[in-house]
């Protein structure tokens, strides 16, 4: 009694945070039995008719359902490879900026897109692609037809995954950059008196050296493969290019917010919770296991 | 360096330099290009004249963007949902905090609060499930509905959390001798040193806000309720609609129509706030992300 009355602040303290992630978090979980309902808002989970799996096969069953999960893994799986590479050569380029004022600005050149929101960048991207903008002016200026960028599925799945590099990039940079600083200098001295140049240093001090955080990016980057960039494909796409980069998210909210099939669309949500809760906990328990890594 | 830098080293240098500046170059052009567009007269902006500064110098579509009574009633909504639902989350990391950053022996159900608010961090309900969630707790088309259901960001609760159990223990000892209680060691203690955490959490915190579009569609019955970001999504994806259908000459003509400087003068004002504390505060940025991201 005397423990509960100590503690009892504590808990007190944490009521808000509890009761908003009931409401918030907890409710669209249990929530989610509308994947296995005829789901009527105005009836609601109680009432809804209950059909088991058959929302379940008939999304699987629609044309488009293969195509979509295509999309997303291709994308996403671009996306992934391409947000380790290009972030490490720009770190390792940076690296061998002697002036910090230089590093420093360029860093925060390449980090600024980070910040801004897909709204801005999506409509920075439709004028820089457009008919009559700055990238076909190169393409008539080679004497080429200027071509429909965002009307194309394969031009347009490129831009997705170069726009989404563009704005994220700055962020494994930064992380990569601050391991390279945290390499022991002597090393780099030792090698230097061996006779080895800059390129061997990198190539035996510097990669093995961030060796840990590469792998550890790129464990922790497989729990996204089902997230192929939700927010950034609704505001750039359009239903000519839904067949080369609609994804399980856009097409999620199609179903849900337009078709109001909400028990088909809470259940391929369903099926990307699962998965997506499956491969996060296994790369969590591999980040832990090799690299001691923990969230709390 | 006490030896001169060998010939290949300096022209590496040299290239190192240009091909760093060039990224950053290929970085900024797309702004510039975007205000360019804005700054230009709309016959030129038309035409497709403009590429990287304005041709036919005019201010006009930021003079009309000052009678948009659309613009400054969504820059409104977004003014008050950044200020309130920056205190509302800042309040709620503040207070879950502390409690879950006590150590086992002073809060006998520490894990069992950290796995529940854990496991909303990998497993979710999705879109539809929320949406429904949403509906029913009667918040729609209010600004709560902006607010409530990411009201306690678990990620940012947790880089809190950290920093609390850095704090010297001994501090709140004495603190505990001299008869303080746990509010007011949260208040007196706690919520003085940790300024400079707050600081960069809020910082991530009004960003988000200001960012966010997505709820605004989602949530928002009315177009006069919408905030910034989400009145611009609206403005991009009436292009997207109708580009898909549409021939090349068709493409032409609709770009005509849709007062392309004064869409980019108020795409340019949803990423002008971010732009102008950027540079001073970016400091704060990068420590916010690397704080999160990467611990030994």
């Amino acid at each position: 009694m005397k423990l509960l009355r100590k503690e009892f602040p504590l808990h007190l303290m944490l009521l808000p945070g509890v009761i908003l992630t009931v409401i918030y978090a907890y409710g669209p979980m249990a929530g989610l039995v509308m994947a296995f309902q005829q789901f009527e808002p105005l009836s609601g989970f109680f009432k809804s008719e209950w059909v088991g799996f058959d929302n379940f096969t008939y999304v699987f069953n629609l044309p488009d359902f293969n195509q979509v999960l295509w999309n997303t893994i291709v994308i996403s799986l671009f996306k992934m490879v391409l947000f380790l590479v290009v972030p490490l050569i720009l770190a390792l380029l940076l690296n061998e900026v002697t002036r910090r004022w230089f590093s420093r600005f360029i860093q925060s050149a390449i980090f600024l897109p980070f910040f801004l929101s897909w709204t801005v960048l999506g409509g920075v991207v439709i004028e820089l692609f457009s008919m009559d903008g700055p990238v076909n002016g190169i393409v008539k200026s080679l004497g080429s037809e200027p071509i429909m960028f965002m009307l194309n599925n394969d031009w347009f799945r490129g831009i997705i995954i170069g726009s989404d590099v563009w704005k994220g990039m700055g962020y494994n940079m930064i992380v990569m950059l601050a391991a390279i600083t945290g390499i022991n200098a002597t090393l780099y001295e030792a090698a230097e008196v061996d006779g080895a140049g800059k390129w061997k240093q990198m190539v035996h001090i510097t990669l093995p050296g961030i060796a840990p955080i590469i792998i550890l990016l790129s464990v922790l980057s497989l729990g996204n493969v089902l997230n192929a960039g939700f927010e950034q494909i609704l505001i750039m796409y359009n239903p000519t290019v839904y067949e080369g980069a609609d994804v399980i998210d856009t097409f999620v909210y199609r179903l849900g917010m337009f078709s109001q099939q909400f028990g088909p669309a809470a259940a391929v949500g369903l099926f990307k919770s699962v998965i997506s809760l499956g491969l996060v906990s296994i790369t969590y328990y591999a980040a832990y296991k090799y690299n001691n890594y923990r969230i709390f | 360096m006490l030896h001169k830098p060998s010939l290949s080293r300096r022209m590496f240098i040299v290239l190192n330099t240009l091909l760093l500046t060039l990224i950053t170059v290929l970085g900024i052009v797309p702004f510039v290009h975007l205000l360019s567009i804005s700054l230009s007269s709309n016959t030129a902006a038309m035409a497709g004249e403009v590429k990287l500064w304005p041709v036919g110098f005019s201010i006009d579509a930021y003079m009309f963007l000052g009678e948009k009574v659309e613009f400054f009633r969504s820059l409104w909504v977004s003014i008050e949902r950044v200020v309130l639902g920056t205190a509302v989350n800042m309040f709620l990391v503040f207070i879950t905090a502390f409690p879950l950053a006590r150590p086992n022996s002073q809060f006998k159900y520490r894990t069992v609060y950290v796995w529940f608010f854990a496991i909303t961090m990998f497993f979710g309900g999705g879109l539809i499930p929320t949406y429904i969630v949403v509906k029913n707790t009667g918040i729609m088309d209010s600004i709560w509905a902006l607010i409530l259901p990411g009201a306690l960001n678990v990620w940012n609760m947790v880089l809190m959390l950290n920093f609390f159990r850095s704090i010297p223990r001994e501090l709140d000892e004495a603190a505990t001798i001299d008869g303080a209680g746990y509010w007011r060691i949260l208040w007196q203690i706690y919520l003085p040193v940790s300024l400079p955490s707050i600081a960069t959490i809020g910082l991530f915190t009004i960003v988000g806000h200001w960012n966010a579009w997505f709820d605004g569609i989602l949530y928002m019955n009315s177009p006069d309720k919408y905030p910034l970001q989400t009145y611009l999504s609206t403005l991009i994806t009436a292009i997207n609609s109708q580009m898909s259908s549409m021939s090349p000459e068709q493409l032409k003509s609709m770009e005509n129509l849709s007062e392309k400087t004064l869409r980019t003068a108020q795409i340019f004002m949803g990423a002008l706030p971010i732009m102008l504390v950027y540079p001073f505060l970016q400091k704060y940025f990068v420590k916010g992300m690397t704080v999160g991201s990467v611990k030994e």
